[in-house]
């Protein structure tokens, strides 16, 4: 009796894990899993395809937060299983995974016909070096200038829309006029953090940390060090708020009216509003113009790992997912900015107002944006992490009061312990 | 042999011997089943215990890079580059010095505190439950409002200094702040846990010894420090050897405390704890080989102080 329980409870052991372990058919449909994070307003639309699809059965796994998601990503590829068939992938951790291209599928082979369907830049930066399709856009976040109204009004300078288009035509232009706002702003900053203003000046280049043969550059390249003495000449004469990004003291910034000017990309939008409040409603602005043309913070892509069994039907159902016309449903359910030619022509983004930033045409405005983007920045494999845990923790370094020299060999000696 | 053995006894070595097939079984059954009762344990420890320690020190011998294409070996070079790496030295100095900061007001409050709970008062379960509180709450909703309050633009720790005319202090940037203001959460959190532990062993420390000591006509100070503190040694360096253990492995306080969410420990290392490079170096840079290192290294540390609490220990019960 004994050994027949310990059998059975083996049996039982045995039947779980092979339940959790057969995914492929279940009465003759095919079982396709998508991971996401955030809102990726892909809810409706999947039951849309699998409407449309009867022999498809649909799952979304998703996560709150980018970064647990991304390390569950990094985690599984390392295991070799255990993704979903169709993985979203963020901007930031692109360089990442481009890095791993050789678990990914390629999708100019296994997917559609998709060609100029995205933004130039928007599909160079998910393609190999010898030109395989990573992943398939799905939205983007282009640069515009966000700005306090208000307080650029007390401190005496423009405060239209269009009139401050010329403090924010260069880089240099910036920072004069950010001299200007603190002689007289009784000690409201420009900027919200260094890193927040370095981030997207680097991002501007054609090269950034590493040259194409994946070579740290940081020393080497002067546009680095350009930047760098610019960004820190500005937080010496006390044009930067010194709040980290993302942190509590951040929020509370822009409650209190810590700084005047945010590199905005299209959902901070919403971040502002959330933040600011309803009691700072119409003091913020945001204009149709960024320092050196225009720049990208964001947006994912949908890839196709290589462990997944059903390649070509996640393939297609990705490709499908980021067409023109779904992406604009995401956009109307979700607000996630299409990355899509035909979408940023669509009526509905066109249209879209914003009422916390004084009903402006907040989607024209950013597709309008979308298209000054110059180029996509060459990826090291390590480029987000020099970015997040090398160069912006010197620029807060720098911000608490190190000297710019200390804080640049520090950089670069982190740079090139990381890139090692 | 036989005279000692019952009947049953003698009968199974009868079958074990003659061993017809049916009997053998039970033979084995006697045999097997023992180990199989002691099995969970082994078997958990096995999986959960002693196999990751190991397997770690095993991968702390590779270039163990998460999801790359190939691991190759390169034998101590880890356990070589670490003890040449600042950051790593730097961690080590951090996590000595907020355990200090936590551990040695934590003992002495704890003591105080049972030394008060210990007294007549008015609703005692009360007030000894009382204490225990902060220990119940979630520590990263507790980190997070001691984050807030550590602020250094908006929090409000800062905003009573000014007021005071103290002037503000970067908790965040000054590594002397961020330690002070991490010690302050794990004091929070186990002043009180302790203080119950001490209170225990002070309620069992015998009246008789008091008695002795008033009729004598020591005062209660005297009696504090002549009767009580002596009697509660082995009880205090238990405390202190949990607090070490707890202290060396301290992870989601400065985790929680860096602003940018990141696992640097602040722009300049200046709170990141071992524990947390090992971390930043698994899952930021997924450099998991070199993090082994760390882990093992850390174990070794962990083990030297533990030895030193061992032989202090019995030094200070004889």
């Amino acid at each position: 009796m004994r050994h027949r329980s310990w059998v059975s409870v083996l049996a039982v052991l045995v039947a779980a894990t092979a339940c959790s372990s057969g995914e492929a058919t279940q009465n003759g449909k095919t079982e396709l899993t998508i991971a996401t994070f955030n809102e990726f307003g892909y809810e409706d639309l999947l039951k849309e395809y699998e409407a449309a699809h009867p022999d498809v059965k649909l799952t979304q796994r998703k996560t709150g937060q980018g970064a647990p998601h991304h390390q569950n990503l990094f985690t599984k590829l390392g295991a070799g299983s255990g993704l979903a068939d169709i993985e979203a992938v963020e901007e930031g951790y692109l360089s990442q995974v481009m890095d791993k291209a050789s678990q990914f599928n390629d999708l100019k082979e296994i997917g559609p016909n998709v060609d100029n369907r995205w933004l130039k830049w928007k599909t160079d930066a998910a393609t190999t070096k010898d030109g395989k399709l990573i992943g398939y856009g799905t939205d983007i976040g282009p640069l515009a200038m966000c700005y306090r109204k208000d307080l650029f009004e007390k401190a005496g300078l423009p405060s239209d829309p269009e009139a401050v288009k010329s403090l924010f035509a260069t880089w240099d232009s910036y920072f004069a006029a950010g001299d200007q706002f603190i002689a007289k702003s009784g000690g409201v900053a420009w900027f919200d953090s260094a890193s927040q203003v370095f981030n997207a000046m680097h991002n501007q280049h054609e090269l950034g940390y590493f040259d194409k043969s994946d070579k740290l550059v940081v020393e080497s390249n002067p546009a680095i060090k350009a930047d760098w003495t610019a960004v820190t000449n500005a937080v010496a004469k006390g044009q930067s708020a010194k709040l980290v990004a993302w942190s509590n003291e951040w929020n509370s910034g822009f409650k209190a009216g810590a700084f005047a000017t945010k590199t905005c990309p299209s959902w901070m939008l919403g971040v502002i509003e959330a933040q600011a409040g309803p009691e700072n409603k119409g003091k913020w602005a945001v204009t149709e113009a960024f320092p050196n043309g225009g720049g990208n913070w964001g947006g994912s892509y949908l890839t196709v790992p290589k462990q997944g069994k059903n390649a070509k039907k996640a393939a297609e159902l990705a490709a499908w997912l980021t067409a023109p016309e779904q992406q604009i449903k995401a956009f109307k359910a979700k607000g996630t900015f299409p990355s899509q030619v035909q979408a940023l022509k669509d009526s509905a983004l066109l249209e879209q107002t914003n009422a916390y930033f004084g009903d402006i045409k907040a989607g024209a405005l950013f597709a309008a944006q979308a298209q000054k983007v110059a180029q996509a920045q060459y990826k090291g494999p390590k480029d987000g992490q020099i970015q997040e845990n090398v160069f912006s923790p010197a620029l807060q370094s720098v911000e608490q009061g190190k000297s710019a020299d200390e804080g640049w060999k520090t950089a670069v000696a982190e740079a090139q312990k990381v890139a090692k | 042999m036989t005279a000692v053995l019952t009947r049953s006894d003698r009968e199974r070595v009868v079958q074990t011997r003659s061993r017809p097939p049916r009997h053998r079984l039970s033979a084995v059954d006697a045999k097997v089943s023992p180990y199989l009762f002691v099995a969970p344990f082994f078997v958990l420890f096995g999986a959960v215990g002693l196999f990751p320690l190991l397997y770690t020190a095993y991968v702390s011998l590779f270039d163990w890079e998460l999801g790359a294409d190939e691991t190759p070996f390169v034998g101590l070079d880890n356990y070589r580059e670490l003890f040449g790496d600042g950051q790593f030295w730097n961690a080590l100095f951090n996590t000595f010095s907020i355990f200090l900061l936590s551990s040695v007001p934590q003992v002495i409050t704890a003591v105080v505190l049972a030394a008060l709970l210990a007294a007549n008062l008015r609703g005692r379960t009360a007030w000894r439950m009382g204490v225990l509180l902060p220990y119940v709450a979630s520590l990263v909703a507790l980190t997070i409002i001691f984050g807030n309050l550590f602020g250094p633009q908006f929090g409000l720790v800062n905003s009573v200094l000014t007021t005071v005319g103290i002037p503000p202090v970067d908790w965040q940037a000054n590594t002397f702040g961020s330690h002070v203001a991490i010690a302050s959460m794990v004091n929070w959190r186990w002043t009180g846990y302790n203080a119950l532990i001490v209170l225990a062993a002070m309620l069992a420390i015998p009246r008789e010894v008091h008695e002795a000591a008033v009729v004598d006509g020591a005062g209660p100070l005297r009696r504090f420090f002549s009767i009580t503190l002596p009697m509660l040694k082995p009880t205090l360096i238990f405390v202190i050897v949990t607090s070490t253990i707890g202290g060396l492995q301290i992870f989601t306080e400065p985790k929680l405390y860096d602003p940018s969410a990141g696992s640097g420990g602040g722009a300049e290392h200046q709170y990141q704890t071992v524990v947390l490079y090992l971390y930043q170096s698994a899952f930021q840079q997924l450099n998991l080989g070199y993090a082994a290192a760390i882990a093992w290294l850390l174990f070794l540390v962990v083990i030297a102080v533990a030895g030193l609490n061992f032989w202090l220990t019995r030094r200070a019960v004889r």
